[in-house]
């Protein structure tokens, strides 16, 4: 009981990542209908500023992870400025090419700056545990877990009463009648750009501060995270959050009963989990866990 | 004089760089009345009230001539939120109300431009005033409201932004002759609250009816204006419009053929 308990735990906080990293693919998706494979760079990304941030400039942690967020915004927002406000009203196909082309600008980049070696974040949390009811709880876990709980809070609240956050909504659903309304759809595109850079970041150097450290591989997280978000479905926010804790969950499980059940499968059956898992709610829910189907009158 | 609202000049509008779809179109809105738009399908009425809220770039329609005013500033392509902000709302063809949330979303996301609560507080109240359905309905998801409800919504959503003009895209297509009546008698209350209308509709009776002037399109041009009354009883546009000439009913085959073909500005 007690390992099971500890993987769940570890599954919940390696979930969270996968959350973060999720929403952000669905936030982009939802607003201008494109998936963002440079989400993985961004993270990367990210992690390399907050640990500039954190050893370089010795800013407290806490600042640099705001710090990190914020400038990884900065990223998001000019690179739809700069870039893909020209593809406005181009194919999706187009612009999903060049967020492809992005990804592989992002990667040499990040080795030209900061190497390839690998570096360890300062930060408070390192490897520490706390004891509680018998089970031992990481100190970075545990944070991860209530900073993506605050953040995805924070998230649908914006939504839901924001202003700014319907005129996303209305943009997804129909930009022509969302212009017609005075809504600036440039604006809700940045924005969405912006969000969706910040959350990559936050998983970025929650990641980077934890045992693994930081290495320019640590974008390869959000391959794991497109399973995350098309099981939840592809629109569906709360279905990313969900598909995220779920895939973590799998995996984390999976790693922890490799010996006993799936030792003929190999090391690293873990890894494969996230998609198998994605392959079975697919086939069973096409449009994934919570994804919409249009909502029409009868 | 004081500028007439909205005044469009020479008009040209070009689709994909080829398509030239408005020829020279000029027409005027006086402040505070209705003025109807009538014409056939492809006419470009929806391009005309297009290149008046800046929303041809996502139809790759671009103004290549003449210009467009709205009392005395200049709004010729405009931004759409620019347009929006300077006053102008518009009830898009096929009433394109956000499905997915409910009604009460929907007046908000009218109102964006608008920043003081107090005023969006009262355009609220004032909208479900005017449409007692939309104050029963309003946590209802739109999708799952009537056409005519539709259509309501999506008059009082373009009401949320404290709109000095009022564009108006085939009102009554798809309702039935009550609700049409419903609509007819809306917009003329919207009108008297101080509101000019631009009314665009096939339905030549129902517009013609509650403005003051009119216009006839056809292939992009004014072919046709002078005031509703007077258009109401233009032979021809009985003929076009309401299947009949001088009030008789005629038969099939007496219609001649060129007088079938016959067009406006031949």
């Amino acid at each position: 009981m007690t390992t099971f308990l500890q993987n769940c735990f570890a599954g919940l906080s390696l979930g969270s990542t996968y959350a973060l990293v999720a929403l952000g693919f669905v936030v982009i998706y939802k607003s201008t209908g494109v998936i963002n494979f440079a989400q993985g760079g961004l993270l990367a990304l990210g992690a390399y500023l907050g640990y500039t941030f954190s050893n370089n400039l010795a800013v407290a942690f806490a600042v640099a992870v705001l710090l990190c967020c914020v400038s990884a915004a900065l990223v998001g927002a000019t690179f739809e400025r700069i870039v893909l406000r020209r593809m406005v009203g181009q194919p999706p196909f187009a612009v999903i090419m060049i967020t492809i082309g992005l990804l592989f600008v992002l990667e040499p980049l990040i080795t030209a700056i900061w190497g390839f070696e690998h570096k360890q974040v300062n930060n408070p949390w390192n490897i520490r545990t706390v004891e509680a009811f018998g089970l031992v709880f990481g100190v970075r876990d545990l944070w991860t877990i209530g900073l993506t709980a605050a953040v995805v809070l924070a998230f649908f609240l914006f939504f839901r009463f924001s202003s700014l956050g319907l005129a996303m909504r209305v943009t997804a659903f129909d930009p022509e009648a969302a212009l017609a309304q005075g809504i600036s759809a440039r604006r809700v595109y940045a924005v969405s750009w912006a969000i969706a850079a910040a959350l990559a970041a936050l998983a970025g150097i929650l990641m980077a501060a934890g045992p693994g450290g930081l290495t320019p591989s640590i974008g390869f997280i959000a391959l794991a995270a497109f399973p995350a978000m098309i099981l939840g479905g592809m629109d569906s926010p709360a279905g990313a959050v969900l598909g995220g804790l779920i895939i973590g969950l799998a995996e984390a499980l999976t790693r922890g009963y490799q010996d006993r059940l799936f030792s003929w499968a190999g090391d690293n059956v873990s890894v494969i989990v996230p998609y198998l898992l994605m392959i079975v709610i697919l086939l069973i829910r096409p449009y994934g866990l919570l994804g919409t189907r249009e909502v029409r009158r009868i | 004089m004081a500028p007439p609202m909205l005044s469009v000049s020479n008009l040209e509008v070009v689709y994909d760089d080829v398509v030239l779809v408005l020829r020279g179109l000029s027409l005027r809105v006086p402040t505070d009345s209705i003025v109807a738009l009538l014409g056939a399908n492809g006419a470009g009425k929806t391009t005309l009230l297009r290149a008046v809220t800046g929303l041809l770039t996502p139809h790759r329609g671009k103004i290549t001539k003449g210009t467009v005013r709205l009392g005395d500033a200049d709004i010729t392509a405009a931004d759409p939120a620019d347009v929006v902000r300077k006053g102008i709302a518009q009830v898009m063809e096929g009433r394109r109300v956000f499905a997915e949330i409910t009604v009460d979303e929907n007046l908000r996301a009218g109102a964006y431009t608008r920043r003081s609560r107090a005023e969006i507080q009262e355009s609220y109240t004032r909208v479900l005033d005017l449409f007692p359905v939309l104050a029963q309905r309003r946590r209802s998801v739109a999708g799952y409201l009537s056409g005519g409800e539709q259509q309501m919504l999506a008059i009082g959503r373009a009401l949320m932004a404290q709109p000095r003009l009022l564009l108006l895209d085939e009102p009554s297509l798809g309702l039935a002759p009550k609700l049409v009546e419903q609509v007819r008698d809306i917009v003329v209350q919207i009108n008297r609250q101080g509101t000019s209308v631009l009314l665009v509709e096939q339905n030549a009776v129902m517009a013609l009816e509650i403005a003051d002037s009119g216009y006839v399109l056809e292939t992009g041009q004014v072919v046709k204006d002078g005031p509703a009354a007077e258009l109401l009883a233009d032979e021809d546009i009985r003929e076009f419009y309401l299947g009949s000439a001088g009030g008789e009913r005629r038969s099939f085959a007496k219609v001649k053929s060129y007088r079938r073909k016959k067009r406006w500005s031949a």
